[in-house]
């Protein structure tokens, strides 16, 4: 059942060095404060998984929490690329960095199996390319990705195995006081990331004495939620549907941060060691 | 005519290559802005499907992002992205897939995964695979818009992100890939089509102002220039004005403030 608590208490319970963490949504509803607390926290040898790693997983690169990262793009939307995760792919800085790659098909369906209780998924995916054939055509690049043959049709197609993170993060728009959580907009893959995790970490905008019913809501039950923590301005620079727009402008600043390992540490520095979860994102 | 550059070029003429009333999976930059381009102009019933959920989308300003507010907000439907993959995409529902590229080669065969060194030590790490093999594989066709240069264009690329042709004629049979594959790539110079007998890509047409010499010498491969090779023509008014105007509503300035 879902504990209402600090950010720094529901960080510091659930997240433990060596796990495996999932944070995710896509685009919209991206737990930033819940990453920054992370950093804060000083996590290492992290598993980061995430379809779209954004600026928040280059950050937590960049920091040196993570072991390795499993992904699908990874990539600055509409600006270019993330340099801290490239720096730590084609440099090791800091730390060497272990990728996982898949296709957003491939990780959304492995979602999928590890919410359902499944060990993999099926889809029609990876056929031809280079993370199916390696990339001189010798077998599989990931282990996590096979080919099976239909026992009804015998065609054959593609088995990805299940993602069970042992914590998931996300952010949503609204819990109530009991513990029940609602989002809506683009929700991505968080409802699967939730429900696939040993344990997860909500942020909300506000906790509210009772939810309104929203038509096109994805609810997760108190019972399916291990820690809330009201962040309101949680998921900035993305942005949350119905409390405020993308900070576009931040994306764009982010580049020139990110590109170089100095001015990357200054801001590490003064912007999230430096300063209290209290103090941020408000 | 006013002036205009060769990314309004590029931009218009991939634009002109989507029909009025087909479902479109739009891949992140150049083919988001030319995609709603032709909703802008030629293709209002042109509807606009995003993998981050979004069927039907019908922003008035060119989104930064594939899942930015302005998608949902004005989608007919916003559903999971396990769905969108599942359901929408991989029983061949949507007829074109519109993608960019890092790399491409002969085969219409798509890198933006790594270039240079080895798949463990790149020279270049690019993001990866997004959504784009799939909808490679399972749209009804592709549409590729990127810039011609010779290290966009290879003989060969480094890693196969994306399936076009694969090898040439049979291979996506063999591999099972249910879409036609890519028709066009749209480029900064002109348009590529692939052979009918060979399905290497060659010159069908070109912009003003632009030569077969050119675009063999931004071609990795020798690039054949169909003997029907066509001048295309040039942005109109309305189309400039139109993707002008999507453009400057687009800046981040402009979002924040809403």
């Amino acid at each position: 059942m879902a504990e209402i608590v600090s950010l720094a208490e529901a960080i510091t319970q659930a997240v433990r060095d060596g796990d495996t963490v999932a944070m995710e949504g896509f685009t919209h509803l991206i737990p930033f404060a819940a990453g920054h607390e992370v950093i804060r926290q000083g996590r290492r040898d992290l598993t980061l998984i995430r379809m779209t790693p954004d600026l928040i997983y280059d950050q937590l690169i960049g920091a040196g929490c993570a072991r390795k990262l499993v992904f699908s793009w990874g990539g600055n939307p509409g600006v270019g690329s993330l340099h801290r995760f490239r720096d730590a792919v084609e440099h090791s800085w800091p730390v060497p960095l272990e990728l996982e790659e898949h296709s957003h098909a491939g990780m959304a369906n492995r979602y999928v199996a590890g919410a359902s209780g499944l060990p993999f998924a099926v889809l029609r995916g990876y056929s031809g390319t280079g993370l199916m054939d390696g990339a001189a055509g010798g077998g599989p690049l990931e282990p996590s990705i096979r080919s099976i043959t239909c026992p009804f049709t015998g065609e054959v197609l593609t088995a990805v195995s299940a993602l069970n993170p042992d914590v998931a993060i996300i952010h949503a728009q609204r819990a109530d006081t009991t513990g029940n959580v609602q989002l809506w907009g683009i929700t991505g893959v968080q409802k699967e990331a939730v429900l696939a995790a040993k344990r997860s970490v909500v942020t909300v905008e506000e906790v509210v004495p009772r939810l309104d019913p929203r038509p096109d809501a994805v609810v997760l039950p108190a019972w399916t939620v291990s820690y809330i923590a009201e962040v309101p301005g949680g998921s900035w620079p993305s942005y949350a549907l119905g409390y405020y727009d993308r900070d576009n402008d931040y994306y764009l600043a982010w580049d020139p941060i990110g590109r170089d390992r100095d001015t990357f540490r200054h801001w590490l520095d003064t912007e999230i060691l430096g300063a209290p979860e209290a103090a941020r994102g408000r | 005519m006013a002036d205009y550059t060769s990314d309004e070029m590029m931009t218009v003429s991939a634009a002109r290559a989507l029909r009025d009333n087909v479902t479109c999976f739009v891949g992140i930059g150049l083919p988001s802005a030319a995609a709603n381009l032709a909703r802008a102009t030629h293709a209002p019933g042109l509807v606009l499907i995003y993998e981050s959920g979004t069927i039907g989308a019908k922003p008035d300003r060119l989104p930064l992002s594939i899942g930015d507010g302005i998608l949902a907000e004005t989608a007919d439907a916003v559903v999971s992205v396990p769905e969108i993959f599942n359901y929408w995409l991989q029983p061949g529902r949507i007829d074109v897939g519109f993608l960019s590229a890092a790399q491409i080669d002969k085969y219409g065969n798509i890198n933006t995964t790594v270039v240079g060194g080895d798949y463990t030590a790149p020279k270049t790490r690019l993001p990866g695979a997004g959504g784009a093999p799939e909808i490679a594989a399972s749209c009804r066709e592709v549409i590729v818009v990127v810039r011609q240069t010779l290290r966009s264009f290879v003989e060969r690329v480094d890693f196969v992100t994306s399936v076009g042709y694969g090898s040439g004629p049979g291979t996506r049979q063999r591999l099972g890939l249910t879409g036609a594959g890519p028709l066009k790539i749209i480029t900064d110079l002109g348009v590529l089509e692939p052979d009918p007998a060979t399905q290497e890509f060659t010159l069908t047409g070109l912009y003003p102002g632009a030569s077969v010499q050119d675009a063999r010498d931004r071609t990795g491969w020798y690039l054949s220039a169909a003997p029907d090779l066509q001048t295309l023509d040039p942005p109109s008014e309305s189309e400039l004005t139109a993707l002008r105007g999507l453009t400057a509503k687009g800046s981040g300035k402009e979002r924040t403030s809403e």
